[in-house]
């Protein structure tokens, strides 16, 4: 995995300090870090990406080479202490992963850390495929510390999460940390060395870019054709896939459509392969430029690859970097060349590229015809299937009895980034807002303070809650605000894949540790979620567990009914970290067939069959929540029917 | 010659796991390996896919191309249509009857079995094997088996890459002990009718 090769990278590089938050796409850099520690790494999930950054700064100050690793959205949470960090700078190599999700496939936005990159006049690197992934992580540590400065790492989901054979190198490199030096000038930030510290960067950069021309992943292949073809990240491969395609084949699709692209292999305008167009007339083939640092620019080589070029297209998902730059580079140095791309529609401005798409638009602008796609007879109508909360879900219980209790009355729902933003679904429906990490707590806040009526509610996990809950909470104590709480603990971060969290009372390493001796015990050092609340000054915390239904919906009645910053913590395991307990069964005699059970709570456990009710007992974890839900008494224990 | 082949399915069925064991499997071989996974918001109950693409050349796009993909195998009915596009003229469908009926289809009182959808593969396409998950389930005793079962109709059509023989050394070689037996019968079972 692409997220492997940059952790062993990591490793590979002497890198002695790992730390992040989990978030989809970049969380198995840091556990295989974890996995694969021979115990000279402190490896830690932070309690957010702040605080992740600023535990590395810390050790690179000190002269450590320190990993980041987070997803997109992240480097927005931990943009305050990276900003300053890009005057100040490190003295051990720092390189910071955020990982790009374009699609988004499992994100709230489609931002791209190149762009960030420049925005912080920070380095950035943007590997290709996993292979690249890995000897970038070790370039960007080298040049972390030859210039004093985190610098950035971008992959996407296609790079992270894509297996690839690569090759490693056997070296390993240690590095011992002298400890920290004092020096006020350089340590400590101020308006006066900020202002000589961004001349130093802005001096810095050209020269960089200029260096980074000959870096061999910025790659110019220049051909005699007048078009040229500029690329990054993994649309740079399927780039050479769709190059691949036209140049084995003949045509797009020779073998299955019938030739109707002329490609001469034969020396025409000179020592190159030529492709032909619709009109018979060659092309010549284009020349390419890939670009594996996107910030600084390398200019020279961008230079390079314009001269004599008319036209350009750019591949590359999210913004348009690379083309923006081309289009810099071809006006300051007024040269006569378009440049197509995402800015005239020439390719999708949003989404994933895909080597359709690539093939595609490659077609269209070097005036080749794809062969027609043979059309597939029509396809029987298929199911939505969106993802939902798993059978046996404790978040679903917890939603249920709040919908319960709040049936009829004037209630708004804010929800939060976790596994429990799928309760917006239906039947559940119990998601109004999902914005960020943390922000349901707050928005239910302004919603209550404008509309007295409702009664507000904010949904929050465990994980969430110690990454960026708890200002909230303060917040609303602080200025008399009115809202219900409601954290669905289930003593885990379980949507990206189960990390351990303050919660828990495992430290990352200790988690790896206890999971090799097979031990699951409680721990000491956990911190208390409940004690946290009283401790802001909340006097209704109750920790209710949700299958317990009548008492959950009781609960909730009561919290709606009181006044100032009430809070329910409703704790039950994921049901992923649990064994199954015993199942349910429908007892067909006794079932009426009301549907209550599938319209209410919307467990895929559940569907109809033969006119009945009826329990799937692959998926059926046993937690009872559809026989809470049954008003005829027809759901039972497996074999427990009285 | 480049192999490609596309896994499908529905959150939690093993697909990863899947598609682990044939790139590991060809790894080994010493061939090049290039996969894409659905992993993250659509683990559980969403449509998931799976790309695995094998070749003694260099392989650029993690992703296969539509309508190259050599090998269909699919978890679930409804989703081995759902990704038909992918599949070549002529190419294997491996495909379990089974279908898993999602909330939304409970919900909408649709009457969504699966069998359109084998029908529409069987009556369509010249090259579909059909596989009875449920059946190998039962007389394995667990349905963690269902994997192996599809990867084991996958490696008798001879379009794996990897032979039923093949397959059995990866079980024994990736898979924990505890396993092996049932699993090995799966694979009998789909291989030989036992």
């Amino acid at each position: 995995m692409g997220n492997e090769a940059a952790a062993f990278g990591a490793i590979h590089a002497g890198v002695n300090l790992v730390a992040g938050y989990p978030g989809t796409p970049s969380t198995e850099i840091l556990e295989t870090v974890a996995k694969n520690n021979d115990g000279s790494i402190h490896v830690e999930w932070s309690v957010n990406e702040k605080a992740a950054m600023e535990v590395a700064a810390g050790a690179a100050y000190s002269g450590a080479r320190v990993l980041v690793t987070m997803k997109q959205v992240g480097l927005n949470v931990a943009a305050d202490p990276l900003m300053s960090l890009a005057y100040v700078g490190v003295r051990g190599g720092m390189v910071v992963v955020a990982a790009d999700d374009p699609g988004p496939i499992s994100s709230q936005t489609e931002q791209d850390t190149r762009t960030f990159a420049m925005f912080s006049k920070l380095p950035v690197f943007d590997p290709s495929d996993p292979q690249e992934a890995y000897q970038m992580m070790k370039d960007a540590f080298e040049l972390s510390e030859k210039i004093h400065s985190p610098v950035l790492f971008r992959p996407t989901t296609r790079v992270c999460h894509g297996c690839a054979s690569i090759e490693v190198s056997d070296h390993y490199e240690k590095n011992s940390v002298p400890g920290f030096e004092k020096d006020t000038m350089r340590w400590v930030i101020f308006p006066r060395t900020s202002f000589l510290n961004h001349k130093k960067i802005e001096e810095r950069n050209p020269k960089l870019g200029e260096e980074l021309s000959s870096y061999r992943y910025n790659q110019v292949v220049k051909k005699k054709g007048k078009k040229g073809i500029a690329a990054g990240g993994v649309s740079y491969a399927y780039l050479m896939e769709a190059l691949t395609q036209i140049k084995e084949n003949g045509t797009v699709d020779k073998n299955e459509t019938g030739n109707k692209i002329e490609t001469e292999t034969k020396n025409v305008t000179g020592n190159e392969n030529v492709i032909g167009n619709k009109n018979g007339v060659p092309a010549g083939e284009p020349s390419i430029f890939r670009v594996g640092t996107p910030f600084p620019f390398p200019e020279k080589a961008a230079l390079e690859f314009l001269n004599g070029l008319d036209e350009v297209l750019c591949f590359e998902e999210l913004d348009p970097v690379i083309e923006r730059a081309l289009i810099y580079t071809a006006g300051k140095y007024h040269l006569p060349v378009t440049i197509h791309g995402k800015h005239d529609g020439y390719v999708a401005a949003a989404g994933e590229n895909s080597p359709e798409s690539v093939l595609s638009d490659l077609a269209a602008f070097l005036n080749l015809d794809l062969p027609e796609k043979e059309k597939l007879p029509e396809k029987p109508e298929l199911p939505i299937r969106p993802p939902v909360l798993c059978a046996g879900c404790p978040h679903r219980a917890s939603f249920y009895a709040v919908k319960q209790a709040m049936k009829g009355k004037k209630a708004v729902f804010c929800g939060d980034i976790g596994c429990y933003t799928l309760g917006n679904a239906a039947p559940l429906d119990m998601v109004d807002t999902c914005l960020c990490m943390g922000a349901d707590v707050t928005i239910a806040q302004g919603m209550k303070v404008v509309d007295p009526d409702v009664t507000a509610f904010s949904f929050i996990g465990d994980s969430t809650f110690f990454a960026s809950g708890i200002t909230g909470v303060v917040n609303a104590v602080y200025n008399h605000n009115d809202i219900v709480l409601i954290v669905l603990d289930n003593s885990t971060t379980a949507m990206t894949g189960h990390q351990p969290h303050p919660g828990t009372g495992l430290t990352m390493m200790e988690f790896f540790q206890k999971k090799k001796e097979g031990i699951r015990e409680d721990v000491a050092n956990k911190v208390s979620i409940e004690k946290i609340l009283r401790g802001i000054g909340l006097s209704f915390v109750e920790t209710v567990d949700p299958f317990d239904q009548k008492k959950a919906i009781e609960t909730v009645k009561r919290a709606a009914e009181e006044t100032g910053v009430r809070a329910i913590i409703f704790k039950a395991p994921c049901i992923a970290l649990e064994k199954p307990k015993d199942l349910y069964q429908v007892d067909a005699d006794q079932c009426k067939s009301c549907r209550k059970c599938i319209n209410e709570i919307g467990c895929p456990a559940i569907s109809m069959k033969e006119g009945r009710a009826f329990i799937e007992k692959s998926l059926c974890y046993g937690c009872s929540l559809c026989e809470s839900v049954c008003p005829f008494d027809a759901i039972h224990e497996e074999g427990g029917q009285a | 010659m480049t192999k490609n082949i596309l896994l499908c399915g529905v959150g939690g069925q093993g697909t990863v796991k899947a598609s682990r064991i044939i790139a590991l499997s060809a790894m080994e071989e010493g061939r090049n390996v290039r996969t894409a996974e659905t992993i993250g918001m659509a683990q559980r109950g969403g449509c998931v896919v799976s790309h695995v693409r094998i070749s003694d050349q260099a392989i650029y796009s993690p992703l296969i191309p539509k309508g190259k993909a050599d090998l269909l195998i699919a978890f679930e009915p409804g989703e081995a249509v759902r990704c038909i596009d992918y599949l070549k003229e002529n190419g294997v469908i491996i495909v379990n009857r089974k279908a898993v009926t999602p909330v939304t289809a409970s919900l909408s009182g649709s009457s969504y079995d699966g069998s359109d959808a084998a029908s529409y593969l069987t009556e369509h396409f010249p090259n579909v094997r059909l596989i009875d998950g449920d059946r190998v389930s039962e007389q394995c005793g667990s349905d963690k088996v269902l994997n192996i079962a599809l990867l084991a109709g996958a490696a008798a059509s001879g379009e794996l890459g990897i032979s039923v023989e093949g397959l059995k050394d990866a079980i024994r070689k990736q898979l924990p002990e505890k396993t092996h037996a049932m699993n090995m019968k799966a694979v009998d079972i789909v291989t030989k009718g036992a």
